[in-house]
């Protein structure tokens, strides 16, 4: 049984060490394809990330759309808090702050700078309110609308102020990106399939005679299928790298006018990079398409040759 | 080991090479195949080899109808039987090592066995030392040499063989056809196309005359008979292989 899986596994070290050596010896066309691939997977990939930045610069869904709930005048501290208690059991709402009116008023003297004309108010015109954050997952226009109509149905709520517009078209825009993303990732996924399909194809046809002969002595259509499958995962691994490199130097030439356009806007907002979970999705979906486009070729083009006496 | 019965075979383009040939070999016999170009020889080994299935009639190897055979089967039948061409299709860019042992390695051969066998049959057909050489430095006699080599190194109970001396001078057809009277010997089925009458005359064994795709005669020559009733010695028994 070990001697089977020994001879199974050599096999296998056979065909992935043939598939390398073949690459090897030619090197200018491996490396002409694997720019097609790279520049291919690299595209969606620079795209996936750009989405990625554009939601993390804007402070992230959630904090583009807090809203306020403002209690009519006269609505004791308590009742405030009361409903701030209760609303913070929903699963929608990741956090509530409690503004009373002293704080609010103190917060109006310093952003507008009418301290002084202020102080001389006898009464507090502003209202106790509520900052209230949805969750993320509860962050598009009809779970905000929701959330909207709960605290308005309070008697003691005077307006519940957010604007939805605001929120429907940053989750317009980003839905588009995502769907302009995937359309992309489809688009070049099917174009490194047909890429590296063809490449496999035409080393199907160069080694022709090597395969009649092989299944003239046996060899089944899983055995002469291997190295070509080898092959395309070998291009998809090293496309995959190559992408990766590709958009780590365009992360590293924008990196720096992103950080001083940001800093202009007095943000410390940088460009994040693939990170290490980025690079293996990105070099594991190459290797798969490369092993997909190998294993739709080969059964396409194998089955066609048989041995001739 | 080998029964045609009522086998016709027509190719795509029309021609029919075979129209009804019916005959039986048995387990270690030694058989030539012969007629003119086009007699329909080749045709038979391609249907013993499962190259071509027949058109009508049924072909049965090793108990195995071919016709019926599904097509996952068929690198296993093909590897239970050892075939040389007369064009050697031996790959080029390969040294004769590999040449030898891709039998064995598409069988999963271990490694070490695999270097074994290989060495042996490589003395077996006098090329022992040659094997790093490319198939491109031999002789026309000493690649069909490792043609024989490639198609017994899987220790086959059948090897075919379409004009194995074809190309070769008359020494050398000797040469290589002792080489298959060796393996006949240790009770290997053989069978030989072949237009060459004098090599059939000089090793005097059982001979099938084809003509247009029918059989003329089946003649057996001086003794066959006498060794057919013999125990047929088994393959283990030939010691340059199973050393």
């Amino acid at each position: 049984m070990s001697g089977a899986v020994s001879s199974y596994g050599t096999r296998h070290l056979q065909a992935l060490f043939g598939a390398l050596g073949r690459l090897a010896r030619a090197p200018l066309a491996t490396m002409l394809t694997l720019i097609v691939i790279g520049v291919a997977l690299a595209l969606p990939a620079g795209l996936a990330l750009m989405v990625d930045n554009l939601r993390t610069a804007t402070g992230d869904l959630s904090s583009a759309v807090d809203f306020t709930v403002h209690f009519k005048l006269g609505t004791p501290i308590e009742r405030v808090e009361q409903i701030a208690k209760g609303a913070r059991e929903r699963a929608d709402i990741a956090s509530i702050t409690v503004r009373n009116a002293s704080q609010a008023l103190e917060e109006f003297k310093q952003a507008s700078g009418f301290g002084d004309a202020l102080s001389a108010l006898e009464d507090n015109p502003l209202p106790h309110h509520l900052v209230v954050r949805p969750e993320k997952n509860a962050s598009g226009p009809t779970e905000v609308e929701s959330l909207r109509r709960y605290f308005a149905a309070f008697p003691e709520v005077d307006i519940v102020q957010l604007d939805l517009d605001w929120v429907r078209r940053l989750h317009s825009l980003l839905d588009v990106l995502r769907r302009v993303m995937w359309l992309v990732v489809a688009v070049l996924g099917l174009g490194v399939l047909a890429v590296i399909g063809n490449t496999i194809r035409l080393e199907i046809q160069q080694r022709r005679p090597e395969i009649e002969v092989t299944k003239l002595v046996g060899g089944s259509n899983a055995f002469v299928r291997r190295p070509f499958l080898y092959t395309g995962i070998f291009y998809g691994l090293g496309g995959g790298l190559l992408a990766a490199l590709i958009v780590f130097g365009g992360l590293a030439w924008l990196g720096q006018a992103v950080g001083e356009l940001s800093a202009q806007y007095g943000s410390r907002f940088h460009l994040a990079g693939l990170g290490g979970q980025g690079l293996g999705i990105l070099v594991g979906v190459g290797a798969a398409l490369g092993w997909l486009g190998a294993l739709i070729s080969t059964g396409r083009h194998l089955r066609a040759i048989e041995p001739r006496a | 080991m080998i029964t045609f019965d009522n086998v016709a075979k027509r190719y795509p383009n029309g021609r029919e090479a075979l129209a009804g040939v019916t005959f039986t070999i048995q387990p270690g016999e030694f058989v030539f195949l012969t007629g003119r170009s086009g007699a329909g020889k080749s045709s038979v080994l391609k249907l013993i080899a499962l190259l071509e299935r027949p058109s009508r009639g049924t072909v049965t190897v090793s108990g195995q109808n071919t016709g019926k055979l599904k097509a996952g089967k068929i690198p296993a039948f093909r590897r239970a039987i050892g075939v040389v061409f007369q064009d050697h299709k031996l790959l080029v860019d390969r040294p004769i090592y590999d040449n030898v042992a891709l039998p064995l390695v598409v069988a999963g051969t271990p490694l070490k066995e695999v270097d074994r066998r290989v060495r042996a049959a490589l003395d077996q057909v006098g090329l022992l030392g040659r094997e790093r050489s490319s198939p491109l430095e031999l002789s026309v006699g000493e690649q069909q040499r490792v043609g024989i080599a490639r198609a017994v190194i899987s220790k086959p109970q059948l090897l075919i063989a379409d004009e194995p001396t074809g190309n070769l001078d008359p020494g050398l057809a000797v040469e290589v056809m002792r080489v298959f009277k060796r393996f006949q010997e240790v009770g290997v089925t053989v069978v030989i196309a072949s237009h060459d009458p004098h090599l059939v005359e000089q090793f005097g064994q059982r001979e099938i005359v084809l003509d247009a795709g029918r059989i003329v005669t089946d003649t057996f020559r001086a003794g066959h008979a006498a060794r057919m009733t013999a125990q047929a010695p088994q393959l283990s028994d030939l010691p340059d292989i199973h050393t």
